[in-house]
């Protein structure tokens, strides 16, 4: 009897260790899931800790800072590096939610595209905000804005993303709005009632998605006839035998970021994680899993054609695109999505 | 004679008053062991369940972005009366909170707070603080053209106003919020515009959706519960575990499920069409008819539980005795059997009702816009937005209401001697 009980209370024991060991080593990582999560396993997440010996745990979310926010208040920040959006990654630097960026770890600024790298955050991919629809439901799609908008040419219902972000630079620009005109416009109030009187247009054919798996799955269930959708998602969905077909017409392209939550307790294995995959070698082959843009230079040239023209950076996709301004919506973000609220509850 | 009567007469008094004594004290020891017993289970709900509940409605009035992260100028602003323009210092005393905030890294959290009392002060703050950054601290003449220059509306009276309704410790705006009103800019109570004028709609919308889904499941639980109760030992726990199983499932799972039932393309909508009932699929899903469906699914087994363990209590013998008097069966079932299972009707309408109004991810994952309950901007305020004062106070108003509807349901129970206990 009493050796049984030693015996488990040393099996206990032992495993309580060995299970304080293995979280103390394993690095969390958070992204946004699906198809452009698993990308980042195979080429990011397995590589990483076969060469460094440190275990990933991963963990996925839809974006926002509400989570951070709540970790970082409480002092028990369970997540290390996060995969986060402009606007959200400017706010949380801001708020101090994000380690500041350890260059010498990361090497020399030089190599990396001006726009994708800031105090907190490391350039991860830039994606597009697109439109997509089946070709074997519309055999002639929509080009443009002012044709997702037109529900006579193409009656059906549409999919968009559930907020204000984005959708105000698309009702702006499906009225008509040159797209470097589209922020200035926002900034007044006229221009928010002009975008929002255009979507009471379209308000009854809207279906609302959160999550970007969801775009490819109506298109592909026909619960939609188009929809926005993140471009790699669409992408990703034909190389499984879909027909869906990516407008760049009046693209909203971005740049997500790494960043490291303030307080994580791997902080030094969270800058050698995102050092690894920002390196031109790593980095270079993430375009082939999933067509978005890196933030290293030289592996953007060495991206080979047939992969480079799905990107949102191919120069023929940048025709009437739009990159989405991170100061605007951090500024306005907050007013936007509450009248956004008040309206799409009605 | 009467001496030994008294006598007798006393000595029954003082053994009656020590009987009496004799029966308090043990009752107090009764009381006091049920007390011991309690206790732990007592305190860890005052610890697990009071005391957040507590904390929760103490966010909905707190206000401590402006007054810990601003302090000289809602020190300045104390005083002021807000009838004309502040003089220059507390320009002054603002560019320095400014300044101090933006190091400390607590600039956007006042930012944020002044923008909810002022719509578009958040990117005036921040820009005029980057602004101010460039710069060294100068004298108050110079600091008030510096923020002038950044923005007109620090010349404005209204942003002085919001500044200081801001800066107080406590504040009734959030819960005023939660009810379609807010502070006008000389701090008297007014509506809010129509267009942003949504809760009290979405809290009658979300009173309805429960009522209508209470009493489906009312209709539909009692054939059920009746059946349960009065059907062969065999067949009874057949069907009990066809009640149980969905019971056991766990809620998401089966909210996913309906989706796929539901859909365009769904199972529902395909054994229709191949049954030629229908030529065009059926629009079940993200709309009102789908978010009551699944919701009935989900609260029709603590209706049939709650009717079920009243109606297992019934004797036959009343129905029998009632028969045997003369009645129809219909009437003895009107007036026999029913009056006695309405304890029972009672406690599931409640469980059913409490449970419906805070459901919120099933309308979230099925309903459309239009049907989202009012757990769905709390969630909203506390996961996407980090307004947790405006989160809790829906909270508190939901609090309340349910707190009145228990009160008027107690006045009935009590009335109709309905008590649960």
């Amino acid at each position: 009897m009493k050796a049984i009980r030693t015996a488990l209370f040393s099996a206990i024991t032992g495993g309580l260790l060995a299970a304080q060991v293995a979280s103390a080593q394993s690095l969390t990582v958070v992204a946004f899931g699906g198809a452009s999560q698993e990308a980042q396993r195979t080429v990011f997440f397995k590589p990483f800790s076969a060469t460094s010996g440190n275990q990933i745990v991963e963990d996925s979310y839809n974006g926002g800072l509400a989570k951070v926010k709540a970790m970082v208040d409480s002092n028990s920040v369970t997540w290390d590096v996060l995969q986060v959006e402009d606007p959200d990654l400017l706010r949380g630097c801001e708020s101090g939610l994000f380690e500041k960026m350890d260059w010498n770890k990361l090497g020399d600024k030089g190599q990396y595209i001006e726009s994708t790298i800031s105090e907190c955050g490391m350039g991860h991919i830039i994606w597009s905000n697109v439109i997509a629809y089946n070709r074997d439901s519309l055999k002639t799609g929509p080009k443009n804005w002012q044709d997702f908008w037109d529900v006579n040419k193409y009656p059906g219902k549409r999919g968009l993303r559930k907020g204000a972000k984005g959708n105000l630079e698309f009702a702006l620009l499906a009225d008509g709005v040159k797209p470097d005109e589209v922020y200035s416009l926002l900034e007044t109030e006229e221009g928010v009632n002009r975008a929002f009187a255009k979507l009471d247009e379209l308000k009854p054919y809207i279906q609302w998605w959160e999550a970007g798996a969801q775009p490819p799955e109506w298109l592909a269930s026909g619960d939609v006839v188009m929809t926005t959708a993140y471009n790699g998602r669409i992408t990703n969905a034909n190389k499984e035998g879909k027909n869906f077909q990516v407008v760049w017409d009046g693209q909203l392209y971005s740049v997500d970021s790494w960043a490291v939550i303030k307080g994580s307790k791997n902080k030094d294995k969270a800058f050698d994680f995102i050092a690894y995959a920002s390196s031109a070698k790593v980095a270079s082959q993430y375009p082939a899993h999933i067509p978005y843009g890196v933030a290293h230079k030289e592996a953007t040239q060495a991206i080979p054609e047939k992969i480079a023209k799905d990107l949102p950076t191919y120069p023929d996709n940048l025709k009437n695109a739009l990159r989405e301004d991170t100061a605007f919506w951090v500024d306005y973000q907050d007013e936007l999505n509450e009248r956004f609220n008040a309206w799409v509850a009605r | 004679m009467t001496s030994l009567s008294t006598n007798v007469e006393l000595q029954g008094l003082t053994e009656e008053k020590s009987l009496k004594s004799k029966l308090r004290r043990s009752q107090r020891k009764q009381k006091f062991k049920a007390i011991c017993l309690v206790a732990p289970l007592f305190l860890f709900v005052l610890g697990v369940f009071v005391t957040p509940i507590c904390i929760m409605l103490f966010k909905s009035i707190d206000n401590p972005e402006v007054h810990k992260n601003w302090p000289e100028t809602t020190a300045i602003l104390s005083d002021w009366k807000g009838t004309e323009l502040p003089p220059a210092s507390f320009y002054l005393a603002l560019s320095k909170d400014l300044r101090n905030s933006s190091e400390n890294k607590t600039l956007s959290a006042a930012a944020k707070r002044i923008n909810f009392e002022r719509s578009g002060m958040r990117s005036v703050i921040t820009r005029t603080a980057r602004n101010l950054n460039k710069t060294p601290l100068e004298s108050a003449e110079k600091e008030a053209g510096k923020l002038l220059e950044s923005h007109k509306r620090w010349g404005e009276l209204a942003t002085w106003q919001a500044i200081k309704r801001s800066s107080s410790p406590y504040t009734s705006l959030y819960l005023l919020n939660a009810i379609d009103l807010t502070l006008d800019n000389d701090g008297s109570i007014a509506k809010v515009s129509e267009d942003q004028a949504i809760y009290l709609n979405i809290f009658g919308r979300t009173l309805w959706i429960s009522l209508v889904v209470t009493l489906s499941c009312l209709v539909i639980g009692y054939p059920l519960a009746y059946l349960l109760a009065t059907a062969k030992a065999s067949l009874a726990n057949m069907l009990m575990i066809g009640v149980l199983l969905p019971f056991w499932t766990s809620l998401l799972v089966r909210t996913s499920a309906w989706v796929v039932l539901l859909q365009k393309n769904g199972l529902i909508n395909d054994m229709l069409i191949s049954m030629k009932l229908i030529d065009e699929p059926l629009v079940l899903l993200f709309n009102r008819p789908g978010v009551y469906l699944a919701l009935i699914h989900l609260l029709l087994p603590f209706m049939i539980l709650s009717l079920y363990s009243v109606m297992k209590s019934i004797s036959p013998a009343y129905m029998r005795a009632a028969i045997s008097l003369g009645a129809r069966p219909s009437l003895a079932f009107v007036k026999v059997y029913m009056p006695q299972t309405l304890p029972g009707v009672a406690a599931g309408g409640l469980l059913c009702f409490i449970l419906s109004i805070g459901y919120y991810i099933t309308p979230a994952l099925i309903g459309s816009p239009q049907d989202q309950m009012i757990s769905y901007f709390i969630a909203y305020y506390t996961n996407q937005v980090i307004n947790w004062g405006m989160a809790a106070a829906l909270g508190v108003v939901l609090l309340v209401c349910c707190a009145l509807l228990f009160a008027i349901y107690n006045r009935l129970a009590n009335k109709h001697d309905l008590k649960m206990g």
